[in-house]
């Protein structure tokens, strides 16, 4: 209600500016709040629209290093053949006609003292900053793994030419070849993500290479939505996919892109096509700022998303310690928009909402018509994030056909709704 | 001109139809995850802003209690009672 009047005085006001061109711009222009946004994604893209549509004095700053963004969900289709990497990407024309100031560079230092963040010929000053950063491969964290291997043996955990080079590679191997992923332990990015994408490339080889096979070498015995991936595979692709658990010896302990092999405590095997979806932790600046924790992530206020460790900086998306939220796109989303309202209480001078409440819902493809989801409501407690009681869970494992294939149309749905809130 | 690029801008912002949160109450900005705000998203999914408050109450009601049959929205209504609803209901009704 309230939103719908301030956008009708908005625009009162700004057609009342209009018929009287002439007068000086007010005194407000050099007293409006500053936030700084750096990272472009579900996340930071999110606070920086949210930010302009609750209060449109507020000054935004987007600092994001790609003119165009890449999206992760869905990507694993891309990797399956079932999707072009187009679909997956966007601009920031509707995010600047939001009235967000972008700026395509890369952030690469933060004053907390002075409240300025540099960029290579820019520094930015500001009264709020949000850090936004999604991940970094921790590349010390698997021997044999480091960026010219990721050259080889691809992770595509971050969307983009990644994505391409495992495609290609799995496009151009011969029909028998083995492919194999190497999964790490937890924390990282899509929790359900490295079985979505077993699933599709299986698929691929099914419909396309079916005397290959893929092999999935895990750091856990547990994963998300376990046993509705589990129950498809045996239905889906007994011929296609095995997958290894941790107590099955499926810990991956070393690489070796010359070889092209991957060493478990168990063996080594030799993979025509690897896929090393390696440790991670937040993206690079959350370190330059310091931010991080010895994890390598963002211990936050639940309720604010402002670091613990340096005030007036937030952090939101996967770069955080949000647990038990997963690190996903609709977390990301979800978050940004608790972040933006409690900054612009913070800017007022008033407190945030004392206890904020989020919702994730998480789509995995298994095959093209087989959608499955997980959904949950968190909320805060004290400086803990919680998940609602007798709230959430996955799909039902017994559901019939018709049941997976509208998840699947739900998932599509979501991907496009999600990206037009937050690129459209 | 100034002016004039400000009114535009302005439009722009409502035609996208974007992120709107000003004091939505807890969990209330989560929706449009799924829920499109914006009239360009190609969705199967509900429109849910302007419903009545008290028919969105008594269906997520439904929904939580499996009257109304769901893939993912009975999961989600478990995570919200009546008394948390209805304040998500009215802010969801008074959007465009």
């Amino acid at each position: 209600m309230r939103n719908s009047r301030t956008r009708r005085e908005f625009l009162r006001n700004s057609a009342a500016l209009a018929s009287t061109a002439m007068l000086p711009m007010p005194a407000l222009a050099q007293t409006a709040p500053r936030v700084v946004v750096v990272g472009g994604g579900f996340g930071g893209a999110t606070v920086a629209r949210t930010l302009k549509a609750l209060d449109p004095k507020i000054h935004v700053t987007l600092v994001e290093s790609s003119a165009t963004f890449t999206a992760c969900p869905f990507s694993n289709a891309v990797l399956g053949g079932l999707r072009d990497l187009k679909a997956q990407q966007f601009g920031y024309d509707k995010v600047r006609a939001a009235g967000v100031n972008v700026v395509i560079g890369t952030a690469i230092g933060v004053n907390p003292t002075g409240k300025t963040v540099r960029l290579a010929d820019v520094t930015l000053p500001y009264d709020r900053l949000v850090l936004s950063p999604g991940i970094d491969i921790r590349w010390d964290g698997l021997p044999g793994y480091d960026e010219a291997a990721a050259a080889k043996m691809p992770h595509a955990w971050r969307a983009g030419e990644q994505t391409t080079l495992l495609r290609n590679q799995l496009t151009a191997m011969e029909d028998g070849g083995l492919v194999v992923m190497s999964v790490p332990a937890n924390p990282f990015r899509c929790p359900p993500g490295p079985y979505e994408r077993a699933s599709l490339i299986a698929h691929y080889l099914k419909t396309n290479k079916p005397k290959s096979k893929l092999l999935v070498l895990d750091a856990k015995d547990q994963f998300s939505k376990q046993r509705l991936f589990q129950n498809a595979w045996k239905e889906l692709y007994p011929d296609h996919l095995e997958w290894v658990s941790l107590s099955t010896g499926g810990k991956v302990t070393a690489v070796d892109p010359a070889a092209n092999t991957l060493t478990t405590e168990f063996g080594k095997h030799a993979a025509k096509v690897a896929n090393v979806i390696p440790p991670q932790k937040a993206g690079n600046i959350a370190q330059l700022a310091s931010v991080t924790n010895q994890t390598g992530w963002c211990p936050i206020n639940p309720a604010t998303f402002e670091s613990t460790l340096v005030p007036g900086i937030h952090v939101v998306g996967d770069a955080t310690i949000a647990a038990p939220m997963p690190k996903s796109g609709f977390v990301a989303n979800s978050q940004g928009k608790v972040c933006a309202l409690a900054i612009t209480k913070l800017l007022g001078g008033s407190q945030a909402a004392a206890q904020p409440a989020f919702i994730n819902t998480c789509y995995s493809l298994v095959a093209p018509n087989y959608g499955i989801s997980v959904a949950n409501v968190y909320r805060t407690a004290g400086n803990a994030m919680t998940e609602v009681k007798d709230s959430g869970g996955v799909s039902p494992l017994d559901a019939p056909a018709d049941f997976r294939a509208t998840e699947a149309v739900y998932a599509e749905a979501w991907f496009r709704t999600i990206t037009s809130e937050v690129f459209g | 001109m100034k002016s004039t690029s400000g009114i535009l801008a302005c439009a722009l912002v409502i035609g996208a139809g974007a992120v709107f949160a000003a004091d939505a109450p807890p969990g209330a900005a989560a929706c449009s995850g799924c829920h499109a705000t914006n009239a360009a998203a190609e969705t199967p999914v509900p429109k849910i802003t302007g419903r009545s408050a008290d028919e969105t109450v008594k269906l997520m009601a439904e929904f939580r209690s499996g009257e109304k049959p769901s893939t993912v929205m009975g999961r989600i209504a478990k995570g919200f009672t009546d008394d948390e609803m209805k304040p998500i209901a009215a802010w969801l009704a008074a959007q465009k």
